[in-house]
């Protein structure tokens, strides 16, 4: 491990990660200079800082043909790692937009830098090649999401939404963390591209590789907020501040859903039939247990809350595949799956801002208060439901698909009988929105500016994507080929 | 010398204990000590392995330095979010803190 073979194109390669530090460095530099009153443009500041590390991720950090461990074999720089970079900002970029404007949040400069600081953490967790460095990422990622969950200090639900994340997040990376000390143990090494390697040379066990797996498992679960380590979420997802709800709902479990692709697929291959039987079981309780107590919800942000519990468990099917098709289906489903729920999200806070209610009950009448919103929520809602040409109904298609083609009909049959329980309690939510009416049909719902560009911006891609997605899929065929 | 075996049951002990008060005490800070004794056992286990496997390599050691460093900052983070719940409920029994069920 030595510095002497330092290359320009290693800066290149932990680009992003390195103007992410920066960015957040000047918000809280800028967050000194003004006034209380004047810090209103802070998250237009974080918007377009992150869409300049956009760009420049694009233009510049594309990773090249030659070998992709850098710094000492802490981090592999390729296609998926890049592809999760790419999204994984754009969410940020978003959650910064949607979080203008609302109060005892814009005007603060630390929880834009927190937002920031955890988007960095989550980009080195979809590069992360070692095991000191993915706990290290996976801790740099929730440590801040755990003070953006409890971020409104004077809200009830806010801090115990807060202090539930963390005493759940702890539990849970405490006990990966033992999984990861047994892996360094019975191997003595930590680059997980070793590992492998090492396992198979050392003869070991079988059992002894499953408990190790299980018990890594238990903090990926908690990431990807899978059964039967999904009971933090709905509590959490309720409480937070909405921005940050969608935040964790889509990019920390994109971030998860990356580390658990690369992880199994790298670390266990010695014992592949095993823990794709885990996870087929896991993905089955997943979606039934998220669709089935979705139905039940009143409050819109607990709905959403179950839903994307179900969602990851639509994604895990496509890990379960094991194959190249099954790998790309999960990186795109989970890219659609961050337009559509940020989307929906961004519906939710601009009600939640002019009407001051979550429940579902009161969004009788949207249609008429805002007609735009409401399309917007139609749009959304039918993505997630899986309505065709929507890019929901794609991206579920690539992953039964996957499953079919591997083999695993019987779960793309459970898969395909939750998504018509989805579709469900979706269509439910709409039928208040468009059928039903209120004495305030004629109070008009005003969408300021920074939400109707998130809005037009989402609404268009989950349109567009759904319609044109194989140059998409493409990609994430290419970012899929490099993990096998 | 003392064989590894000894400290890897110690620490599977001791992680046992961790992960049993975590869920079963009821107390905020308890459980937040139990956390901290399931990541002393996880540097236990770390250290034995880095000194009886791969003394020569410094990867254990780096590894318990930087359980360490989180534990504390996650530790921080722990008490601030408990020091703002009971500001507002004036307790941090948890099941008291259960304004959001189903």
């Amino acid at each position: 491990m030595s510095f002497s073979n330092f290359e320009p194109a290693t800066i290149l390669a932990i680009l992003p990660e390195i103007l992410l530090l920066g960015l957040a460095i000047i918000i809280l530099l800028v967050d000194l200079l003004f006034k209380r009153s004047e810090k209103s443009f802070l998250g237009w500041l974080t918007a377009i800082g992150l869409t300049v590390i956009l760009v420049v991720t694009l233009a510049y950090s594309r990773p090249t043909g030659e070998d992709p461990l850098i710094l000492g074999g802490m981090l592999r720089h390729d296609w998926p790692a890049y592809t999760f970079n790419i999204v994984l900002i754009f969410a940020a970029a978003i959650t910064a937009i949607l979080s203008v404007g609302i109060p005892e949040i814009a005007d603060r400069g630390e929880y834009f830098a927190l937002l920031v600081v955890a988007t960095m953490g989550m980009n080195l967790m979809a590069a992360s090649a070692d095991l000191v460095m993915l706990f290290l990422a996976i801790e740099t990622t929730s440590i801040p999401l755990y003070i953006l969950a409890g971020f409104l200090k004077g809200d009830n639900k806010s801090t115990e939404s807060g202090l539930k994340y963390f005493l759940f997040g702890a539990v849970t990376s405490a006990v990966m963390l033992y999984g990861f000390s047994l892996l360094y143990g019975l191997t003595g090494e930590t680059n997980i591209y070793r590992l492998a390697e090492a396992m198979r040379v050392g003869e070991l066990s079988p059992l002894l590789l499953g408990g190790t797996a299980l018990l890594v498992l238990v903090g990926f679960a908690f990431k990807i907020s899978a059964a039967p380590f999904h009971f933090w979420s709905p509590d959490v997802y309720e409480g937070a501040p909405t921005p940050i709800t969608a935040f964790i709902s889509t990019a920390s479990k994109a971030a998860g859903f990356a580390v658990l692709i690369r992880f199994m697929l790298a670390v266990f291959p010695a014992i592949e039939a095993e823990w794709t039987w885990i996870l087929a079981i896991m993905a089955t309780l997943t979606m039934t247990i998220g669709n089935i107590l979705a139905l039940a919800q009143t409050n819109i942000k607990r709905l959403l809350a179950y839903s994307s519990v179900a969602h990851a468990g639509y994604a895990l099917i496509g890990l379960v595949a094991l194959s190249t098709l099954g790998t790309a289906s999960v990186v795109f489903y989970l890219a659609t799956y961050i337009l559509t729920n940020l989307a929906a999200f961004a519906v939710v806070i601009v009600f939640a801002r002019a009407a001051g209610s979550e429940e579902i009950a009161n969004y009788a009448g949207l249609s008429r208060r805002s007609p735009y919103l409401s399309l917007a929520f139609l749009i959304a809602m039918l993505s997630l439901g899986g309505m065709p040409p929507l890019v929901g109904f794609v991206a579920k298609f690539y992953v039964f698909a996957a499953a079919v083609q591997s083999g695993w009909i019987w779960l793309a049959f459970v898969g395909v009988l939750n998504a018509i329980i989805g579709l469900y309690y979706y269509l439910t939510v709409l039928k208040v929105v468009y059928l039903y009416r209120s004495e305030e049909d004629d109070n008009l719902i005003p969408v300021p500016r920074s939400y109707a560009f998130a809005l037009a911006l989402c609404s268009l891609a989950i349109i567009l994507i759904g319609t044109l997605s194989a140059p998409w899929f493409n990609w994430a065929m290419n970012a899929a080929q490099s993990l096998f | 010398m003392i064989p590894l075996s000894w400290y890897l049951i110690f620490a599977a002990i001791l992680f046992s204990i961790g992960l049993y008060g975590a869920l079963a005490r009821r107390n905020a800070l308890a459980i937040l000590m139990a956390i901290e004794l399931m990541l002393n056992a996880v540097n236990l286990n770390l250290v034995a392995f880095w000194r009886y496997i791969t003394p020569g390599a410094v990867s254990g050691q780096a590894f318990a330095l930087i359980v360490f460093a989180v534990a504390a900052s996650e530790a921080a983070v722990g008490l601030a979010l408990i020091i703002s719940i009971y500001r507002r409920r004036r307790t941090v029994a948890m099941e008291e803190i259960n304004m959001m069920k189903w």
